[in-house]
């Protein structure tokens, strides 16, 4: 897996406190490592750090609630991961 | 300052929307409840209480640069410090910086300084949320006590 995933996981493990080893590319980072959305601000606050960008949290909170997106575009790991990526990608174009 | 009311900030002198800067003043009151337990006989500021006047100050900023469209509550606090001591009498000089802007929650840099020396300094983190239902007019109003909308350019 890439160098975001191996950064994310870590950031995920400090932050909320859950052993590296259980974090994969497929966990879902709510029904599976147990993380709530307070946890998940504290996160985002760390990868906004780490990679220079802005996670658009609320955009991506109103679209699940609103049924827009299903919520294992956003925090199912490799997704998230997926996101930062084009995040990164988007600010260097 | 009203310790026991949590009224941590007197008033603003100065605030920087567009910087992300604020400046306000508040002076510890010569006696309060408070100073009866901590500690008996020897009146010392709490260092939480040192700690909600960096987060009070930090919040009007927050609402200013927002223009009150969204409440900032407290959700962490990081690297706190607490120098020295700071007793009855005590003018405070309270600064703080927005550090950074995420979705959904806000980052700031904040400190309390007497006389020019630093006595606390913390990283701040406010969750940002619509207001509950006419917590908006109370928070205008103190913001109108302490000044903020004559400072506002």
């Amino acid at each position: 897996m890439s160098s975001t995933f191996d950064t994310v996981a870590g950031i995920i493990s400090d932050t909320a406190d859950i052993p590296r080893e259980k974090i994969t590319p497929e966990s879902h980072a709510i029904d599976d490592l147990g993380i709530d959305s307070l946890a998940f601000l504290d996160i985002a606050f760390a990868v906004d750090k780490a990679f220079g960008i802005k996670l658009p949290l609320e955009k991506w909170t109103q679209e699940v609630n609103e049924g827009k997106v299903p919520a294992e575009e956003y925090f199912v790991i490799k997704n998230l991961v997926a996101r930062i990526d084009s995040l990164v990608a988007a600010k260097g174009a | 300052m009203r310790l026991e009311y949590f009224e941590m900030i007197d008033r603003v002198e100065e605030i920087d929307v567009s910087a992300g800067t604020i400046r306000t003043i508040s002076t510890v009151p010569d006696a309060s409840p408070v100073f009866e337990g901590h500690f008996p006989d020897h009146p010392l500021v709490p260092g939480v209480l040192l700690t909600e006047t960096m987060a009070q100050a930090s919040g009007y900023l927050v609402l200013a640069m927002r223009d009150f469209a969204e409440m900032p509550f407290l959700m962490a606090v990081d690297r706190a410090r607490f120098r020295t001591f700071v007793g009855p009498g005590a003018e405070l000089l309270v600064e703080a910086r927005l550090s950074h802007e995420g979705s959904g929650y806000v980052a700031t840099r904040a400190s309390v300084s007497v006389e020019g020396k630093r006595i606390a300094d913390a990283e701040l983190r406010f969750r940002t949320m619509p207001f509950p239902d006419g917590l908006d007019g109370r928070m205008r109003e103190q913001a109108r006590r302490i000044g903020l909308d004559l400072v506002v350019a």
